[in-house]
């Protein structure tokens, strides 16, 4: 099982992605964003960071690299895809995933332990988890604010594609506490919060965010 | 405007020149025109003036600061020492680690944001140029009042910058200080403190060697930022049709810096550099002169191909401009086709702007006329040095003689009082809101980071070998004996890397003072550095670099003496370190240490306008017992936690809401037992069965240990009074929030 991880100009938190895919038990394989090249990868996910310093949007610009028209035809096809913090960004923009991140609401970059609940794991990045399963991994951005329109919310919370929530007080007013959303199909996840700081408990809050590591086993195997 | 060239310079030797404005004394400009010989160009002006400053120079300083030299104690961890862009010690299994502590304080007072991102900046720069990579921040930060209106606009500002810089960067960001004091309002203290990492053999250092080497800029374009001091000289002598005033504070890009740190550690990783310089203070001025120094000291430059973010600048204004995001690297002439190729796959701009020649001048030229032709040495290293009058300031003896006089509590209710009353001060309040707003997760191996003792990161994934760090300074200790102040702070900074289970190794400083034209506050630096070195030497670290930052006042008050000591230790397997609270009761608290009357430079005493009395006396080779018995409690000790500032109470608030575990403790003599801040004692946590192994450390480092009481329960309870950990948490998370919104 080979699962890709892209490093855009500014990605942070590819060697972090890297190094749970590894511990999920799968292959990682590093693509450049430039390079117009998946490797024959079997999943691929975009890591958090700053990609091309977040300027004009965030992922306005990585949206348009080499590499992700291969990535959106890829998704098309099935390909599990997972977004996680500036990655989800980067899926919003290149419309493989509806709505946009705004601003925390407090208008603060926001570093801290989350507990979130996984409500979908029937996605390719969340099958490891129970439904109703309640984990605690890092978040940490300024623009992680989840926010679309009316019809859209109530399509994503209709079909059940909201994959995770927030537990608690709201961390940065992202509507109905999404902290992750699917596509239509469960392949392509976005999700704000971090599960690879989140693989053992020497480094992060838990080890509680491996499921998303080990689940993408699961969805190759069926 | 035309062009000032040395041939132009040797016709018209009266011409007047602007050298005051620019802040060189009569002698010194006196100095460069004998040394050259001739006056100097109005570009060989600009560089002198900016090397011979206080900042790049360390011209007031510098007599005192070989002491570290003199007095380094004998380290065979000692790779590069001071004088490189950052020392570099070696951590065992062929790491070896390189960190620095700068200050920022002048351009986050002005623009806090951009002062305090640019501090970050810079310290990371002086880090990989190391050739290491940069794995961690922190940042020591004073303010004004924390009620003060100015403290509310420097402080989210300071903050968003430190976070918004670092964050992008990549760099978690694993420790520091928030301090409030009255004397910091008009001059913030933004430290800013990088490590890095790297194998023995991937050392860079900052010289030009080998004629026909090739001199290569690389990173962001230059443009007019950061010229600051030097603006009368670009409106007044240089063109009043030109450009205007330059904003004198630098502005950051922290996305091209991340891509000029991968770059560089990819031409790093094919050997491709012969030596490598940053850009920061005094810009390509500091660049060109340190890297021919550190060589033979020829070198050609044409600085008319260095790229312009904005055309209309001046060779003068090009030579100073602090510009950030920019390295300069002495690359041969067989490597230089690959390192533009690393360059382009990171898109960086890059440019061949000079070479290394034979002989021993750095001569620059302005399409085609010389403009510049100097003895290197003479910018980068031999500037002036001065041995500054100082005298004992008249306060040291007045406040020594006093007495601290505060109520003390008694009664229950007033002990609980107390105990709310420092876990809600400012100074102690939990920093949250602070810390919040920094990544400390990026990288994926940070152990520890606040509000723990120290930070600590793992080096390497499959030996678990790792590395920890804590900066501290008491300035109140500082401001009552600046010798034994700065000895306390280098003795705190290794205790706390030591709770956690890290063997002390290094030492690097970033030495904040006043006015040093004040024989007073030059008195209170040279005490300082004494103290330091003596402590040093006594303790067996050496430093291995450091940062003076001198004319932090307003007017004639000058901000307290804040030397701040950073100390980075190793710690062998991160898996077995002690954490600095327990999460389940039932365990036994003890005391290391023996609690006197030390309420001088207290935060109790803060807290109630005082600042008199004399601080405690260091006793390292007792502070040095206390290392070993922590070291080698660290294999059965589940808690341990260093005491400083608010004492035995600030300790236990820290650690009972750490988890939310809360304590029994009961107590002889409570007043004191809770407020004095006697140096050099630890709260550790252990099993029942474990008493007798600690007694026994205890009788084998002559340490006295007492016992505090038990972990478990739902408040923190001293003899007969009883605080809720709820409650507690309130008072002490509330306060910033309320502060800062």
């Amino acid at each position: 099982m080979r699962v890709g991880v892209i490093t855009f100009p500014g990605t942070l938190d590819d060697r972090d992605a890297a190094r749970a895919v590894v511990a999920g038990g799968s292959e990682a394989v590093s693509l450049w964003h430039a390079d117009a090249d998946l490797k024959n990868v079997d999943a691929v996910i975009l890591p958090g960071g700053f990609s091309y310093g977040d300027y004009l949007r965030c992922g306005a610009i990585s949206r348009f690299a080499p590499v992700m028209s291969l990535v959106i035809e890829a998704a098309g096809k099935g390909m599990p895809v997972l977004g996680i913090c500036n990655g989800f960004q980067v899926l919003c923009e290149s419309h493989l995933l509806p709505g946009a991140l705004t601003r925390n609401s407090d208008l603060h970059f926001l570093c801290r332990d989350q507990e979130i609940e996984i409500v979908n794991n029937t996605t390719a990045w969340t099958s490891s988890y129970k439904s109703g399963e309640k984990i605690v991994i890092p978040l940490k951005n300024g623009e992680g604010s989840f926010q679309c329109d009316d019809n859209t919310l109530a399509q994503l919370e209709g079909e059940g594609r909201v994959i995770a929530r927030y537990v608690g007080q709201n961390p940065n007013g992202s509507r109905n506490l999404i902290a992750g959303i699917t596509n239509a199909r469960g392949n392509v996840v976005g999700l704000m919060p971090h599960p690879e700081h989140a693989i053992n408990e020497l480094t992060g809050p838990s080890a509680q965010g491996l499921g998303f590591f080990t689940s993408i086993l699961n969805a190759m195997v069926k | 405007m035309s062009l000032d060239t040395v041939s132009i310079a040797q016709s018209t030797p009266d011409n007047v020149q602007p050298f005051a404005e620019l802040g060189l004394k009569p002698d010194e400009y006196a100095r460069i025109k004998e040394i050259l010989g001739r006056r100097p160009t109005s570009s060989e002006l600009a560089m002198y003036s900016v090397m011979w400053s206080e900042h790049c120079s360390y011209k007031s300083s510098k007599v005192h600061l070989k002491q570290f030299g003199d007095k380094a104690p004998k380290s065979d961890a000692l790779l590069v020492g001071i004088g490189e862009n950052a020392g570099v010690v070696d951590v065992g299994q062929g790491y070896a680690v390189t960190f620095k502590i700068e200050s920022h304080n002048h351009p986050s007072f002005i623009e806090p944001y951009q002062g305090a991102a640019t501090g970050v900046g810079g310290i990371v720069r002086d880090i990989l140029t190391m050739g290491a990579r940069p794995i961690a921040v922190m940042n020591p930060l004073r303010f004004g009042p924390a009620d003060a209106a100015d403290t509310r606009r420097v402080l989210p500002g300071i903050v968003a910058g430190v976070g918004g810089y670092g964050n992008c960067l990549g760099l978690p960001n694993i420790g520091g200080e928030v301090v409030f004091d009255e004397t910091y309002i008009g001059n913030p203290l933004v430290n800013a403190l990088c490590v890095g990492v790297m194998k023995h053999g991937d050392i860079k250092l900052a010289k030009a060697a080998g004629a026909g080497n090739l001199v290569v800029l690389y990173g962001a374009k230059t443009g007019g930022d950061g010229i600051g001091g030097v603006s009368v000289l670009a409106s007044e002598t240089f063109g009043s049709g030109g450009s205007t005033k330059r904003p004198s504070v630098q502005v950051g890009d922290p996305f091209v810096e991340k891509v000029l740190i991968e770059c560089s550690l990819e031409i790093f990783a094919e050997d491709l550099v012969v030596g490598i310089q940053d850009l920061g203070g005094a810009g390509l001025s500091c660049a060109t002169s340190e890297l021919a120094s550190g060589g033979s000291g020829g070198m050609q430059v044409a600085l008319d191909k260095v790229p312009l973010r904005d055309p209309s600048l001046s060779p003068e204004e090009i030579l100073m401009s602090e510009s950030q995001e920019r390295m300069c690297a002495i690359v041969e002439p067989s490597k230089i086709g690959r390192f533009l190729e690393i360059c382009k796959k990171w898109d960086v701009t890059v440019t061949v702007i000079g070479e290394v020649t034979d002989g021993d001048r750095l001569e620059i030229t302005w399409n085609g006329e010389v403009i510049v032709n100097v003895p290197p040495r003479t910018v980068a290293h031999e500037g002036p040095v001065y041995n500054r009058p100082m005298a004992q300031p008249a306060y040291i003896d007045e406040v020594n003689s006093q007495k601290v006089n505060v109520p003390m509590p008694n009664s229950a209710a007033e002990i609980k009082a107390a105990v709310l009353k420092l876990a809600g001060a400012p100074n102690l309040a939990d920093k949250s809101w602070v810390t919040a707003q920094y990544d400390k997760y990026v990288q994926g191996n940070t152990i520890q980071a606040q509000p723990d003792d120290s930070g600590m990161v793992r080096l390497d994934e499959t030996t678990n070998l790792g590395v920890a760090i804590s900066t501290d300074a008491n300035a109140n200790w500082s401001y009552l004996n600046p010798y034994q102040g700065a000895k306390l702070a280098l003795a705190e900074a290794a205790r706390n890397i030591a709770t956690a289970g890290a063997r002390p190794l290094a030492v690097t400083n970033c030495l904040n003072f006043g006015s040093p034209e004040d024989p007073g506050v030059m008195w209170q630096f040279a005490e300082s550095v004494r103290g330091l070195a003596d402590g040093c030497l006594e303790m067996g670290l050496p430093v291995t670099g450091g940062n003076v930052s001198f004319y932090n006042q307003t007017g004639s008050v000058a901000i307290l003496p804040t030397p701040v000591i950073g100390v980075l230790g190793v710690i062998q397997d991160v898996r077995t370190r002690t954490p600095m609270s327990f999460t389940s009761a039932g365990l036994e608290l003890y005391l290391l240490g023996q609690t006197q009357e030390d309420l001088a430079g207290s935060e109790w005493a803060f807290l109630h306008g005082q600042r008199v009395g004399q601080s405690p006396t260091a006793d390292l080779a007792r502070e040095m017992r206390l290392i070993e018995l922590l070291l080698e409690g660290n294999a059965f000790f589940n808690a341990a936690h260093d005491l400083s500032q608010g004492g035995l109470s600030a300790g236990l608030t820290e650690m009972v809401l750490r988890h939310n575990v809360g304590a029994v403790i009961s107590l002889s003599n409570p007043a004191v037992d809770l407020l004095s801040e006697t140096p050099g004692r630890v709260i550790v946590a252990i099993e029942s069965n474990k008493t007798s192994q600690l007694q026994a450390l205890a009788t084998k480092y002559s340490i006295e240990i007492s016992k505090l009481g038990t972990t478990g329960g739902d408040s923190l309870t001293i003899n007969e009074s009883i605080i809720s950990l709820s409650e507690l948490r309130e008072v002490h998370t509330s306060t910033f929030p309320r502060l800062f919104g």
